[in-house]
């Protein structure tokens, strides 16, 4: 099959398969063996996973270092990068460096505020913006040009992401967004995590009449709560999330035997993920376990996703050579 | 106008160290208007100078002198002839009219009174905001004139990102409005929400080197 890329999650999704991505939150630390502890959860478990950049911007192990210790365990990272950091120089450096390491996915995001991190008055940098970056990735794969217009030995071959998140206001506003990107290159869509499901199908009612699925793959963003007190705190604390009171109510019910809630909240993301997958634009689901990546295979199984499939001209999430 | 407070009296006794006797020059310009750094300001400044000194034991000789603006060799003539009489100058300036005193008196230290923190209009009396950061390359007019380089906290020129909370405000404080939320308001009453459907590149950033201005009629008599 023809990609853009080469990689395992492009070809999973060009084939027309119900494509489910993973999220590995590199550790504090050069502490590999928690990378690899993580990975193996995830491995045959996802088409791809998501590893993040200096996640609510505390610093971590870096995001395309982190990527390639999941490449060697038969992974298919998806790498992550946040304006914040790093200026255009800095970036366009990385993105060669990743692709010549065989990352082929790349989530071009704008970042935490530095506000939230652990370094909360570190200058942040945002030279461009993350619109900016997927026409940036975009230009350097397509065109073999640099930003600056000047040629590329050798463009990435990148299959470029971005992030939507469908519950910030202003709602009408966040359709023509996801048109710009859509616009700017983006290949993929993996969107904020969702439990208000009336309002995202309203969303996804919207991109399907702007023919903006047809034009982009749109994973659906599922994290389920590992507790009661979770919930709360992203209804309560987390802006730009949007969690309905029936599912707290639920949780509240599931109280009583140990892990029962626990046990619920992967019983409300299965549920989700069904829905998802009768859900005309969704292209697939994004599946956040924030420091559970050991339930992921239970979740993935329990949701009927497995065994992934393979496809030709993907690389089964096996580490792609450097060209 | 530039907006401008002033520095705890512990970090600029600090800076005074033995350094007496110490004139306070005010500044008329844009740190008066803000409450900052004008002849009251200035004899503010002077009169705690003294009382802290006084307190520890010790004696600070301090007059002040205020001017109309420190950014202009045009106000100088007086204080030309008194900053011999002194061991150090505290500008209460901003930053630029600071580094205008010290350019004028290279042999003396001159002591920044305040920190100047942005360039921004009056909400109220007393009340200013930060309105721009002097980018070199002004997008008002596509963006409804409310500045996303200065008022987005992630200075975004395709926004808003996805941290705009239910009531319009910004993720990092909720007594911030999001910019973008307000581009978007502003643009759909004006019925004008085109002109930011179509992607910004990125731009070419045009204050990271020092910039100098010369009106076009003054070229020819400094030789630009």
């Amino acid at each position: 099959m023809e990609t853009k890329s080469g990689g395992n999650l492009e070809a999973v999704l060009r084939a027309g398969h119900f494509a489910i991505t993973g999220e590995l939150g590199p550790p504090r630390g050069a502490n590999v063996e928690a990378v690899h502890k993580k990975a193996a959860y995830l491995k045959d478990k996802v088409d791809a996973v998501n590893i993040t950049d200096n996640q609510t911007a505390v610093v971590r192990m870096s995001s395309w270092a982190t990527s390639l210790l999941v490449i060697q365990d038969g992974l298919e990272p998806n790498y992550q990068m946040v304006c914040r950091d790093r200026n255009r120089l800095a970036m366009q450096a990385d993105i060669l460096g990743a692709y010549a390491h065989g990352i082929r996915n790349m989530l071009c995001l704008s970042g935490d505020h530095q506000k939230f991190g652990d370094h909360p008055h570190s200058k942040g940098v945002f030279d461009i913006d993350s619109i900016q970056l997927i026409a940036m990735v975009r230009r350097m794969r397509d065109e073999g040009k640099f930003l600056s217009g000047e040629d590329i030995d050798t463009p990435p071959r990148i299959f470029i992401g971005a992030a939507a998140n469908p519950f910030a206001e202003p709602f009408e506003w966040r359709i023509t967004r996801l048109a710009k990107k859509v616009a700017a290159g983006a290949d993929f869509i993996q969107t904020q995590c969702i439990y208000n499901m009336e309002k995202f199908r309203r969303w996804i009612h919207l991109a399907n009449e702007e023919g903006l699925t047809e034009k982009v793959f749109i994973l659906a963003g599922v994290t389920p709560f590992k507790s009661l007190g979770m919930a709360k705190y992203m209804k309560n604390s987390v802006p730009g999330m949007d969690v309905p009171d029936h599912l707290i109510k639920r949780l509240q019910g599931a109280k009583g035997k140990k892990g029962a809630i626990a046990a619920e909240g992967i019983k409300i993301a299965c549920e989700q993920i069904q829905e998802f997958r009768e859900m005309k634009g969704v292209a697939g689901v994004h599946l956040m376990a924030i420091e559970w990546e050991h339930k992921v295979p239970q979740i993935v199984e329990q949701a009927g996703l497995l065994p992934r499939p393979r496809v030709d001209g993907g690389n089964g999430g096996a580490p792609a050579a450097g060209e | 106008m530039i907006i401008a407070h002033r520095k705890p009296l512990e970090e600029i006794v600090e800076m005074l160290g033995q350094l007496n006797p110490v004139l306070v020059l005010g500044c008329g310009g844009c740190t008066s208007i803000c409450l900052a750094g004008g002849q009251r300001e200035a004899e503010q400044l002077a009169a705690d100078l003294r009382e802290d000194y006084g307190n520890r034991g010790g004696q600070l000789e301090v007059n002040t002198y205020t001017i109309e603006r420190q950014c202009n060799a045009d106000f100088f003539a007086d204080i030309d002839r008194l900053a011999g009489d002194y061991q150090a100058i505290v500008s209460t300036a901003c930053g630029a009219g600071v580094q205008f005193v010290a350019e004028r008196y290279p042999r003396l230290p001159v002591l920044p009174a305040l920190n100047t923190d942005f360039v921004g209009f009056d909400k109220d009396v007393g009340w200013y905001e930060e309105n721009c950061r002097t980018c070199g390359d002004c997008v008002l007019g596509e963006t409804g004139g409310i500045c996303p380089v200065t008022r987005c906290a992630k200075s975004l020129f395709n926004g808003p990102c996805g941290g705009t909370r239910a009531d319009g405000t910004c993720e990092v404080d909720p007594d911030i409005p999001c910019a973008w939320f307000e581009i978007h308001k502003r643009l759909r009453e004006q019925g004008r929400l085109e002109l930011i459907t179509r992607v910004r590149p990125a731009r070419e950033w045009q204050n990271q080197i020092r910039r100098t201005v010369i009106q076009e009629p003054y070229r020819e008599r400094y030789g630009k």
